[in-house]
């Protein structure tokens, strides 16, 4: 059921209008990456050591085997902060001497066709000295344990501080501390189109073109022009369509280097297409985070102060351009969430190990730091003997705009209202009965919350808080009406799936009143979108689409002034709907195809008052803004095989004005798909030599149709003023919340036995861990150790 | 691996003439040596689904088929959905339930639930998720692409 609460009469914003991107995508007319011809392939012959220096490269006679004594020149990938401590780690583009993970691209083989690529990297032998990896990133920080990198003593990549000035004293005064150990595994974004690329060189003006599926064209372009000493004119790169990012799309692959190295070298063609394995080996992974989270609370349940130490396992390297980073920084800005609390210490380090690099995958941090506060309500709810309900109630924001500990301004949003619509909507005292009905007959029910607020849309003054050496955040969008009276939008964002060329003419149409079928939206090519910074954090329709907005309205304005020459009246009085401007209270019109053409070839009409052409820029560059929910999850576990069952998920979300309802309930409903996978079913695993034991789509499980509940969603829309058009961004919330609210419903359907699952995944097998520990403690207990 | 076959595979009726080697699986040869790239590989190993064709009225993994095993077959793929410029109910269904977002695994989806019903109109509800459960996406959390199939069901009954 969706309900929302507001309609937008007759405008184009507001409606659930069908995606302009669905018909070529059924039809199977979508162009991938993988779907490009070319004369030369390779294949990437990957380390299978966890750590080691390389001895010896054996290449098969007369093949081309390309290794980093064949790349002298090219620069390593070496991201930086100019803060927190961060230390410059450089990777080079193939492994140099030393391998720190296992799928490390060590060599790349080229052929005629992938087949004999592959034949051959069969053949390349390459010689490791073994040395002893370190996996876990508690066992990294020990003493004596073995050194990634020399310029990360320690194996420290970086370590974030924060401490309020009143802390120690709130602290102390505490009534009760109330501490969670959480530990996040491993997961891997998994996008169904794994990497791909192609690069062609063009003879005749020196150019590479890569096309790639990436969700940063123009920092792809600046970067491998810099990695490679090139000027960026001689580079052009393509995001074509791309199949799905969630993040992992957003780092600089050392592959795609390559390729532009060969197709430089070679005068050609090069093809690329990443197989499933090495996407889950050696693509970019997430989330592999333990935090200890400890709330200090009044008599009254209320938090006063919040600690917490995060440890980030960020691999072996660092990505370009966030840094690793990217998790723990996270983690520290926004670990209070949703609540009131004004005291807070934290240490949030990222740590190097012989594992593949992390990087952002949907909700960078936030499904964990959520996962840990909401297991810290529901265990301070038990210690107060309150219900979780009545603990969130009394702790969540309701002033607005809130400051928090960390100095972010929370813009105004419906915390409680949230909270308070999923309530109702879940029906708890009909879920009560259910479960005590259940319980009698050894069935076990739960139900579990979760209230979080997601940062979006958030500007380059975000991202140099954390002293980025590159800087992302504003977004430029050139909108031109052409001769023929068809609108072209050109974006910086990358869409890859979001339906942004659908929403974007939405609010176009609107504001030049103009039908969104005459609107195209293009994206994706350095060559003909002007630079910006891609599409991920949630940003792309709160910054690409304010700035969509800004250069329509200057589009209207100058239409008006176009109008008001051609019709001879006020610039006050021209109306502009229906494709035309209209003198109010007169027949007399001029439609904008009209107004366009004669802005092109009638120019001396106006005198030299107006400037020739119809094309205006606009670039948006916004502080950010929070979007709001509550998850609700019930779920049954089975006690025996320890499998969980979500059977029911409510959401009440509040994301500002939404452009299209459809696109919007989809974001939700899809990342709440990726929090059940991330709260139940996947985990990379590796052994205690650095090897992957999921390294297929068999043992890494994504969640099918099968494991997907009834979702119900309901909607707030508080406009937000932190976004010209009223939009907060929505993509990555439902990810964020899912895991705490189905891992809440497990302990709550676990209660009868005392066991705390604090873990993410909550795997079968870990279920089944914590119901046996909790046998066993109890027969101790009993002094019965047959029970 | 020299020793190539020559074969013909019949896609969406059109005769392709193609030179394969033996291991060449049915996915390579109708993207590669037939241009048809509609349909996607996700995972080469036969659980994502992305890949799926009708093959003489069967919905198969083509990456886990050899080329040489469909020849003389009736290949159908997403490029022969539509007719005379008309949208299949299916294609069109996944469009009004936005059962889509990147579209890379949409082509398997729709050869999926298109050779299941062809083959089976009234199939239940609970036998249809079962059938959509051996299909990945990672993009819309299933419940559109669920929507469409059952609204395409419908259409395709009339």
């Amino acid at each position: 059921m969706t309900a929302h609460t507001k309609g937008s009469g007759l405008k184009w914003v507001g409606r659930a209008m069908r995606r302009v991107e669905d018909p070529a995508l059924v039809q199977g007319q979508g162009r991938f990456t993988a779907d490009l011809p070319a004369t030369h392939w390779v294949r990437f012959v990957r380390s299978t050591n966890a750590a080691g220096t390389i001895k010896f490269i054996g290449k098969p006679d007369g093949a081309m085997v390309v290794t980093a004594a064949d790349l002298k020149g090219v620069k390593p990938i070496t991201p930086m902060l100019h803060k927190f401590a961060y230390r410059p780690v450089a990777q080079a583009i193939l492994a140099d001497g030393q391998v720190r993970y296992v799928g490390e691209a060590v060599a790349a083989v080229v052929a005629a066709s992938e087949e004999e690529a592959e034949d051959i990297a069969d053949l390349v032998e390459i010689d490791i000295e073994q040395a002893t990896p370190v996996i876990d990133a508690r066992d990294a920080l020990k003493d004596g344990a073995p050194q990634l990198h020399a310029v990360a003593p320690g194996n420290v990549i970086l370590e974030g501080k924060v401490k309020t000035a009143g802390f120690d004293a709130v602290w102390a005064s505490a009534a009760q501390v109330i501490k969670i150990d959480a530990r996040s595994h491993r997961q891997n974004a998994t996008p169904m189109e794994a990497r791909a690329a192609h690069a062609a060189y063009d003879t005749a003006s020196g150019r590479v073109t890569l096309t790639c599926t990436t969700q940063m064209p123009h920092l792809m372009r600046t970067a491998i022009a810099d990695v490679l000493g090139m000027p960026e004119s001689d580079l052009r790169v393509i995001a074509p369509d791309v199949g799905g990012g969630f993040g992992q799309k957003m780092s600089l692959c050392a592959e795609y280097v390559v390729l532009v190295w060969l197709a430089r070298k070679l005068k050609s063609s090069v093809g690329w297409t990443e197989d499933r394995r090495e996407n889950l080996i050696a693509s970019f992974h997430s989330r592999d985070q333990y935090i200890t989270l400890e709330g200090a609370f009044d008599e009254n349940a209320k938090l006063v102060a919040l600690r917490a130490d995060v440890i980030s396992n960020v691999g072996a390297y660092s990505c370009f351009p966030t840094t690793s980073g990217v998790e723990p920084l996270m983690a520290m800005a926004e670990m209070p969430g949703p609540y009131d609390v004004q005291q807070y210490q934290c240490l949030a380090r990222g740590v190097l190990t012989n594992t593949c690099t992390m990087a952002a995958y949907r909700g960078v941090s936030r499904p964990i730091i959520t996962f840990t506060l909401e297991r810290l309500m529901d265990k301070a709810a038990s210690a107060f003997a309150l219900d979780p309900i009545d603990i969130r109630r009394r702790n969540l924001i309701d002033k607005f705009p809130y400051t928090s500990a960390m100095g972010l301004v929370y813009d105004e949003a419906t915390y409680k209202e949230t909270l308070d619509m999923a309530v109702k909507a879940i029906d708890v005292p009909a879920f009560r009965a259910r479960q005590k009905a259940a319980r009698d007959l050894g069935r076990y029910l739960g139900i579990g919350f979760a209230t979080f607020s997601e940062r979006t849309g958030y500007g380059s003054p975000a991202f140099a808080a954390r002293g980025m050496e590159i800087t992302p955040g504003w977004e430029t969008v050139h909108i031109t009406v052409d001769p023929s009276g068809f609108v072209e939008a050109r974006i910086g964002s990358s869409p890859h799936g979001q339906g942004l060329r659908t929403t974007l003419a939405q609010i176009i149409a609107d504001e030049i009143g103009v039908t969104p079928d005459v609107i195209k939206v293009i994206h994706g090519d350095t060559d003909t979108a002007p630079y910006g910074w891609g599409t991920f954090a949630s940003r792309s329709l709160v910054i690409s689409g304010g700035a969509t907005l800004i250069a329509a309205q200057k589009v209207r304005a100058k239409l008006v002034k176009i109008a008001s020459h051609l019709l001879e009246a006020a610039p006050g009085d021209i109306v502009l709907e229906n494709g035309a401007a209209k003198v109010a209270g007169t027949d007399r019109s001029i439609t904008v195809a009209k107004m366009a053409r004669e802005a092109y070839t009638q120019t001396h009409k106006f005198k030299g008052e107006i400037e020739p052409g119809l094309t205006e820029s606009g670039t948006y560059d916004p502080p950010g803004t929070f979007s709001n929910a509550c998850h609700v999850a019930i779920v049954e576990v089975d006690i025996e095989t320890g499998h969980t069952r979500v059977d029911k998920f409510v959401v009440a979300e509040d994301a500002g004005r939404i452009i299209n309802p459809m696109i919007a309930d989809g974001q939700v409903v899809g990342g709440i798909a990726q929090g059940i996978g991330n709260a139940l079913l996947e985990e990379i695993i590796y052994d205690d030599g650095g090897g992957i034991l999921t390294a297929n789509l068999a043992d890494y499980m994504p969640p099918t149709a099968h494991e997907m509940p009834p979702i119900e969603l309901h909607h707030i829309e508080t406009p937000s003023t932190e976004s010209i058009t009223k939009a907060k961004g929505l993509g990555e919330g439902g990810c964020i919340g899912a895991p705490a609210a189905i891992i809440n419903a497990i302990n709550d359907a676990l209660s009868p036995f005392g066991v705390q699952i604090d873990e993410m995944p909550a795997t079968p097998q870990r279920v089944r861990a914590a119901l046996r520990a909790s046998n066993s403690a109890h027969s101790r207990a009993s002094g019965n150790p047959g029970a | 691996m020299s020793d190539k076959s020559d074969i013909t595979l019949t896609i969406n009726g059109r005769n392709h003439a193609v030179t394969v080697e033996p291991r060449r699986t049915l996915a390579d040869a109708i993207r590669e040596d037939c241009g048809q790239t509609g349909t996607h590989i996700g995972c080469e190993h036969g659980i994502c689904g992305a890949c799926t064709v009708i093959v003489d009225g069967e919905p198969v993994r083509s990456c886990l088929m050899f080329a040489v095993q469909a020849a003389g077959k009736k290949i159908r793929t997403v490029e022969g959905l539509a007719q005379d410029n008309k949208l299949h109910p299916m294609q069109q269904a996944f469009m009004n339930h936005h059962g889509l977002q990147c579209g890379f695994c949409t082509p398997g989806f729709l050869m999926l639930a298109v050779g299941v019903l062809e083959r089976e109109p009234n199939i239940s509800d609970d036998d249809l998720l079962d059938v959509l459960s051996s299909n990945l996406c990672r993009c819309t959390g299933y419940q559109g692409i669920i929507k469409a199939v059952r609204a395409a069901a419908e259409e395709m009954r009339k």
